[in-house]
């Protein structure tokens, strides 16, 4: 097997409370490989979500290691870091939190394009035009403001935008939690057609098993800021080994045709 | 024959802004049975939370309301809080954060059940154990900020059920909670009224869920209802192709993965 692309090994996090401190992250390790996906489960407050913004260097732990792609990632800085950073995204779960809703569709993935210095003023329309067809959107919704389209929509721009970048892992923090279950499906396949294409690795943050069992190539689950079990998905999913994971699984609900009372 | 609690003639709400209106509701008919445990099953914009408010009588301002919701099942108008309990999806937003979880019960049981503050405070406390609030003593004297987001659900429960309310409106109570505690606040709602005899309308757009315990089912869907029936009938044969689309769009650990070869 290669190397994995990113590797997060001992990675510990302790926020400051009132009056006491709470451990967020107790030594946790993972690894994505390339172009596939790890799931990351768990219930609420079980670090998932801290982790997450570790990998995106939103937040410092306060011990572990980070490699991404052959690099330490954590000791990158300046310029070395902005190079990096663009290789990794992140799309969160409220798409209308993430932008300013004033801004146009246009205007968001402008953002990335000029913040990295990826392309000159005149070849951005074209650029953003492309970045919209990438994710199955009209270009002419370039001219729409954010808070104009639909969540569906807006989880599609995000991505795009994302996409921007040309990045190899894109992190996704609970991204369709919030979608009806009717756009939550085509928001899943949009994700898995782009793994296909373009070789991206996701890191695919949730705290609900059978979506992250529908496109994760493997599963970590934490508890309490430890990683309690991982392995391939259908390992997981079929023979939890840990509490946490057995609680998962039957926490999701089935289709029950016929009652029985 | 079994009783009806409510009845909804030709149901229609319109939302009104300025010069524009938005339907919410556009003509339904549904019947609430005593004792049922009737699921609304929507997406956002489908009128669902439309639906709880008007039964509630908790409209806002702005909405205009047509047809008839009768309450044969009372034989009076329902009084909001008392013949009716409400939970919302965000107990957070519903719960009085400056008052302690004791007193907000308290407060419930003493203007509708007419007790002191003695009796109201002994009833809190014994709905605070009957929900399952680890330490319920504790709970009384307790803040909202200071629990779990699942622990205060559990209190808003408790405040809902406090006048022992004939109709319990849960509308989404899980959506704002892990699956793991989504699956205790379902099977502890479903355990309340079967043990008090309520009438359960639970709001949800997670037609799965629903299914795992309500009686009926009844699917909105751009403010009409498009289908109703028993649980199982609306399950295996679906007449609407919106509740066909929401039974395949639904994602289990039956559901064939998106991707291909999930090892490597």
């Amino acid at each position: 097997m290669n190397a994995p692309l990113l590797a997060a090994s001992g990675i510990s996090k302790t926020f400051a409370g009132k009056g006491r401190r709470v451990a967020a992250l107790d030594k946790a390790s993972i690894s994505v490989a390339r172009g596939q996906t790890l799931g990351l489960v768990g219930p609420s407050g079980s670090g998932k979500s801290t982790l997450a913004r570790i990998l995106m260097r939103l937040v410092e732990p306060d011990a572990g290691r980070i490699d991404f792609d052959g690099t330490d990632l954590l000791a990158l800085s300046g310029e070395a870091l902005r190079t990096t950073r663009k290789r990794i995204q992140m799309v969160f779960q409220d798409p209308l939190a993430a932008f300013n809703p004033r801004a146009t569709v246009a205007g968001a993935l402008a953002d990335p394009l000029r913040v990295h210095g990826l392309l000159g003023r005149r070849q951005r329309p074209a650029a953003i035009a492309a970045l919209l067809e990438r994710v199955g959107l009209d270009p002419g919704l370039a001219s729409r403001a954010i808070h104009e389209i639909s969540g569906g929509q807006r989880q599609r721009v995000a991505i795009a935008r994302a996409l921007a970048t040309r990045p190899d892992l894109i992190v996704l923090d609970e991204a369709v939690s919030a979608l009806d279950v009717s756009v939550r499906g085509r928001i899943l396949e949009l994700l898995v057609e782009l793994q296909r294409k373009e070789g991206i690795a996701y890191v695919f943050v949730s705290h609900d098993l059978a979506v992250v069992r529908a496109i994760a190539h493997s599963i970590a689950i934490m508890d309490a800021g430890t990683i309690v079990e991982r392995g391939p998905t259908p390992d997981v999913v079929a023979n939890p080994q840990s509490a946490t994971g057995r609680a998962l699984v039957a926490a999701v609900p089935r289709l029950v045709v016929g009652k029985s009372d | 024959m079994s009783m009806q609690l409510a009845t909804l003639r030709d149901l229609s709400v319109l939302y009104r802004s300025g010069s524009t209106t938005r339907p919410a509701l556009a003509s339904v008919n549904l019947d609430i049975v005593a004792g049922e445990r009737l699921a609304i099953i929507g997406e956002s914009g489908s009128g669902k939370s439309t639906l709880a408010l008007a039964l509630a009588g908790l409209l806002p301002d702005n909405a205009e309301r047509t047809g008839q919701i009768a309450w044969p099942g009372l034989g009076r108008p329902p009084v909001p809080g008392g013949d009716i309990g409400f939970v919302f999806q965000d107990p957070g937003s519903s719960l009085n954060p400056v008052l302690r979880i004791g007193e907000q019960i308290a407060e419930v049981a003493r203007r509708h059940l007419g007790l002191g503050w003695r009796a109201a405070h002994g009833r809190a406390l014994e709905l605070l154990a009957r929900v399952r609030i680890p330490q319920p003593k504790a709970a009384l004297a307790a803040y909202a900020h200071e629990l779990s987001g699942g622990q205060r659900q559990r209190v808003a429960i408790a405040s809902a059920i406090a006048a022992g309310p004939r109709l319990l409106i849960a509308d989404e109570p899980t959506s704002a909670l892990d699956m793991v505690v989504q699956a205790e606040i379902v099977a502890l709602l479903d355990e309340l009224v079967r043990a008090d005899g309520m009438t359960l309308l639970f709001i949800t757009h997670d037609i799965a869920l629903a299914s795992g315990f309500a009686d009926r089912l009844a699917v909105f869907s751009d403010a009409r209802l498009v289908e109703a029936g028993t649980s199982a009938e609306v399950l295996a044969r679906p007449q609407n192709a919106y509740t066909r689309h929401l039974i395949g769009s639904h994602i289990d650990l039956a559901t064939p993965p998106l991707i291909a070869g999930a090892t490597q």
